[in-house]
This record gives C-alpha cells, sequence and structure tokens, in this order.
C-alpha cells in the first residue's frame, strides 16, 4: 500500500455489506485515477473472508478477522481502524454517513489527528490535494473544501456516487494487528428488530410523506384522508418520528426506511440528504414546501410552492370529483 | 447520576441563510439562532434519566447567538445547574475550538456522563461529540435514541439506531460521552409563564476556557447555497389549481384507481 491509496471502509451490518460500500469504492475508483495508488476496501468482521467475492471493484481487500468484530461496538472497530490506516498511510479514507460512520469517522480523524470532512457529496484529486464537495445545514449550503494534509478522512453522504460494480478479483490480504480488539467500555448485546403489525412502507406503492412542515399530529389526519383516497399509506421524516407523532416504522431516510414507490408525495419535507437518502430513487417525486430553496425540490419531478395544510384537503377534494 | 449536556446555537433553517464577504464562511450576524435540535433531545433524555433515577443535569453552552434564552428554557424544563461559558462572538463556534472550552468546562464538572446531540446541521469540518470524548479521553458511541440506567451500577443501557427501524442495545460503561440523536420521548413544552420565572429565579454560573484551533490541512475555498429547484417542474397557482394540476400528472402516470 503507497500513500496515493484510498481506503475504503467495507460496512457490515447484520452479516450483510452496506450498500454504501460499493458507493465508496467507485468514489475511491474515480480517486486513484492515474496515480499508479489502489483501491483498498477494508473489512472488519468476523469470518470477512465470506465479503471479499463481492468485493471485485477495490484491488485489493484487508480482512481484519476477530470475534470482537462480529457486530458493532465503538472501541474494537476504532482500534483496528486506525492501526490499518497508521500503517499503511493512505492518501484518504472514505467512510459512509451511516450509523457506524457517524462514530468512526469523527473517532478515527480525533485519534490520528486528520482533517475529516462531513457530507462529501463529490471527490477529486487536484494535484498534491483533494477537492471536497460537502452538503451542510441541511442540504442548504454547499462547501468546496480543500485538503492537503493525508490521511484526509472523508464521511460521504450515502447516493453520491454510483454503486461500482464489482470489476476483478481483487487481492485479498489478511491483517494481523498488535492492538486489543476487545471490547473495553462499550459492549454490545442485540440487535432489537421493529414490531411487526405496522404498514411495511418499503412495499407500498404510493406514499404519502409529511415532514416538519405538518405543525402538529393532529394534521397527519390530512395526509391518511389523501393515503386513503390514493390507496397508499402515510410515512414520515424524522421531525414527525422523533416528535413521537408515527412509529419509527413509518420514518423515510438514513436512520429508517429506503422506500421506492411509484409515487412519493411529499409535504412540508424539506429533504435534508438524510432524507433524500431514503426515497430519492422513488419512480414520481411530488414535492409540496413552502420554502422554494427546500432541497427536497431538486429532486422532485414536480414541485409546488404552496402551504400543504391547504393543499392536502384540496388535493382530497379533487381526486374525490375525479373519481367520481 | 450527575449528567453534563452541552446545548449548541445554530443558525434557523427556516430563515434564508447568507454567505459572508469572505465567500468561504456562513454570514452569522445575518442568522436567527435556534437550539441545536439533537441537543434539545439530549437535554430531554437526561431530565428523564434524572427523573427515573435521581441526580443532577447541568447545562454547558458557549455565549454565542441567543443562549439565554435557550438557558432560561433549559431551567423551566429542569436542568439544577447552568454553566455559561464566555465566547468571542465574533469567532464562530466551529466544533474544534467549541470542543476544546466545553471539554475543560466538563473536565471540571467531572459529571458520570455527557450527552450531546450527534450533529449540528452546520458541523462540516468535525463533529463536537465525538470531539468532546476525544479530548476527555472518555468512550464514545453516538445515533443514540434511548438512553437507560443499567442494572449493573455504573453503566447505562443505550439504543443505537440503525437503517430500517433496526436498534441494536449497548452496555455503556461510565464515564462516557454519548450522541443522542433523540431521547425516548419528545422534548417537554414549557410554557412561557415558566420560562419568565426561571429568568427571575435562575442564575447562569459563568467561566472562560480558551477556545481550540481549527484542524490543519483542510480549508472551505468557497460556499454557496445549492441551486434550487434544479429538477422540479414548479407548478403555480391557488391550492386548487395546484390540487387540479397534480391530479392531471396522477391521472396521466396511471396512478389514480
Amino acid at each position: 500500500m503507497s500513500g496515493s491509496d484510498i481506503l475504503v471502509l467495507a460496512e457490515v451490518h447484520r452479516g450483510t455489506l452496506a450498500d454504501i460500500t460499493f458507493e465508496l469504492l467507485a468514489a475511491a475508483r474515480g480517486l486513484v485515477g492515474g496515480s499508479g495508488g489502489e483501491v483498498v476496501a477494508l473489512v472488519l468482521s468476523e469470518n470477512g473472508a465470506a465479503f471479499a467475492p463481492a468485493l471485485g471493484a477495490a484491488d485489493r481487500i484487508l480482512l481484519v478477522d476477530h470475534s470482537a468484530l462480529a457486530n458493532y461496538a465503538p472501541e474494537p472497530f476504532l482500534a483496528a481502524l486506525a492501526e490499518v490506516v497508521t500503517a499503511r498511510s493512505p492518501r484518504a479514507v472514505l467512510i459512509g454517513a451511516t450509523s457506524i460512520g457517524w462514530d468512526l469517522a469523527p473517532l478515527l480523524a480525533a485519534r490520528l489527528d486528520a482533517p475529516l470532512a462531513l457530507g462529501c457529496k463529490a471527490i477529486s484529486a487536484e494535484d498534491s490535494a483533494l477537492a471536497v464537495t460537502a452538503s451542510f445545514c441541511g442540504g442548504k449550503m454547499v462547501a468546496e473544501l480543500r485538503i492537503d494534509r493525508a490521511p484526509a478522512v472523508l464521511m460521504v453522504l450515502p447516493g453520491s456516487f454510483r454503486a461500482a460494480e464489482a470489476a476483478g478479483k481483487a487481492q485479498v490480504e489478511p491483517c494481523t494487528l498488535s492492538a486489543s480488539l476487545e471490547p473495553a467500555a462499550i459492549r454490545f448485546e442485540e440487535f432489537l428488530l421493529p414490531e411487526a403489525g405496522d404498514v411495511d412502507i418499503t412495499q407500498q406503492d404510493i406514499l404519502v410523506a409529511v415532514g416538519r412542515g405538518i405543525q402538529q399530529k393532529e394534521n397527519i389526519e390530512l395526509a391518511e384522508q389523501l393515503a386513503q383516497v390514493l390507496g397508499g399509506a402515510v410515512c414520515a421524516s424524522r421531525p414527525v418520528v422523533d416528535q413521537g407523532w408515527l412509529p419509527t416504522t413509518r420514518q423515510v431516510g438514513k436512520s429508517g426506511m429506503t422506500v421506492r414507490p411509484k409515487l412519493y408525495l411529499a409535504f412540508g419535507i424539506s429533504g435534508a440528504p438524510e432524507h433524500q437518502e431514503g426515497m430519492k430513487n422513488s419512480e414520481l417525486i411530488v414535492a409540496v414546501n413552502t420554502d422554494p430553496r427546500a432541497p427536497i425540490f431538486d429532486i422532485a419531478h414536480y414541485g409546488a410552492q404552496v402551504d400543504a395544510l391547504e393543499l392536502l384537503p384540496a388535493l382530497v377534494e379533487a381526486i374525490g370529483a375525479r373519481k367520481g | 447520576m450527575n449528567i453534563g449536556v452541552v446545548l449548541r446555537q445554530v443558525p434557523d433553517l427556516i430563515e434564508p441563510l447568507e454567505v459572508d464577504a469572505s465567500g468561504t464562511a456562513l454570514d452569522l450576524s445575518a442568522a436567527t439562532f435556534v437550539v441545536n435540535e439533537t441537543d434539545d433531545h439530549a437535554l430531554e433524555q437526561a431530565l428523564l434519566l434524572k427523573e427515573s433515577g435521581g441526580g443532577t443535569v447541568t447545562v454547558v453552552a458557549l455565549d454565542f447567538g441567543e443562549v439565554d434564552n435557550t438557558l432560561y428554557t433549559a431551567a423551566a424544563k429542569g436542568a439544577d445547574r447552568i454553566l455559561k461559558l464566555a465566547w468571542d462572538e465574533s469567532q464562530s463556534p466551529t466544533p474544534h475550538r467549541a470542543a476544546a472550552a466545553l471539554a475543560e468546562a466538563l473536565r471540571t464538572l467531572a459529571p458520570d456522563l455527557v450527552l450531546v446531540g450527534v450533529q449540528a446541521h452546520d458541523e462540516l469540518d468535525g463533529a463536537l461529540a465525538p470531539l468532546l470524548a476525544a479530548r476527555l479521553g472518555w468512550p464514545y458511541v453516538g445515533v443514540i435514541r434511548g438512553v437507560k440506567q443499567a442494572a449493573e451500577g455504573g453503566s447505562v443501557v443505550v439504543c443505537k439506531e440503525f437503517p430500517g427501524a433496526v436498534m441494536a442495545r449497548l452496555v455503556v460503561r461510565l464515564p462516557a460521552v454519548l450522541g443522542i440523536l433523540g431521547a425516548e420521548q419528545p422534548p417537554r413544552y414549557v410554557p412561557v409563564s415558566r420560562i419568565r420565572a426561571a429568568m427571575k429565579s435562575t442564575r447562569f454560573e459563568e467561566a472562560a476556557h480558551a477556545a481550540g484551533t481549527g484542524p490543519a490541512g483542510i480549508a472551505v475555498t468557497h460556499m454557496a447555497p445549492p441551486p434550487a429547484g434544479a429538477r422540479a417542474e414548479m407548478i403555480a397557482g391557488s391550492d386548487t389549481e395546484v390540487a387540479q394540476r397534480i391530479v392531471e400528472i396522477l391521472a396521466q402516470k396511471g396512478l389514480l384507481k
């Protein structure tokens, strides 16, 4: 491994490689270009060799196999990641903006005193520096960053890069570490799965989504009425679930569900990157928001700058009239 | 359990954001400030822990933005102590600058647990919660939705959120820093009358600690809002006209049955 290499943290969640891994591999491939560097995937897992065939888009796969890495707890994962990065000195470390990434990327940067960029949407190599386009302020601002110190720790927004296809057979290299990987202060106990019984929003053709603009719990009834006349279901962005107005099983986005319905009607949702991650592949997106700069309009097919609370009953009425 | 909570001020995203004359930073003089949403959840989670198991809640904040309103509200909600740290208003409280001052204050307070919002929407080159943990030398885990006192003393049980409404239950030995995404219940509402009462009865403790320096090797070269409405075809008109147009579109796509 050389100082031109790009290291990708291959994220394993409940026995499966997370989709973000393949997007990171694509981003890394764009960065190594003609530098002579390699795209290196790092798998921190127990029995991680099983993931190697899926990681053919990398040039090299580093495997750290340890029972302490069977399920996520920050300390052994950080210890392994930091030791590999220190030993291999890559130009950049790409980590997804996921539940695990939000721990490991800033912790790694702090431990190594390395520059960290959050919200990365585009990355390119410019001579000795990296140029990063980062989204922040809920997608309402974009910053161009220049990073001229290695290793750069880049936390990449899911959906920013088209996933890399498994191109060939990467060289697999088991790693033996000197660091203790036993959990210390933080210990994984178990996964808690959502209770069955609620509507499965991932299986719905039509979703009526509500966000902060719905203002109060009682107004969700307006969305329910629209969902009923359309034959769909109601879902929400995180602030609505945080308020306890809908269960977590109805949450769309990074920490919720990923949906691809035929129709996604978004009412009062600004469209922060975390929400877009869960719905941007919907076949038809119609967004309603009073803020003309709401990022949801960047990915919607149709938009209207009106009050969601006024439009919802008007839509129910118009659909009712159309159906007779 | 004695809990420290960090409350930050962030620009209100309801208001338009502006870039300053340098073209590389937000114009904070033009911004309206609100409490960082996940910090508000961190406070709620701390209050719930205190109510179920005793102890104290100490809020720590930089003297920046509209922080007094935020701190009086925190007192009205039930915070026991409020520590306000001197801050140069001309300096943006970036995560690295703020972490140095906040970590020193927390080190002096020596709480059992520090709760901080897992992220603030204006963070770009650092995340405050893990930076605090690193400076304190304490363990950290974030994206937490729910904290309970563990049966075994000196620990808490936390739920870390993963995609698909899946949670991981982790046991965290104290002291520790947790990055809170959401409390077990929504942040409580306090009537204005109680906030007014808190303004009369609450005395902030004040302290000064040196700000940190930004990270080396990274610089913002340009900042701007993204282009608006890049893809959406905007539908204009009254609510009725917009509704009619949407119904036409849905009918054309075969989505009205």
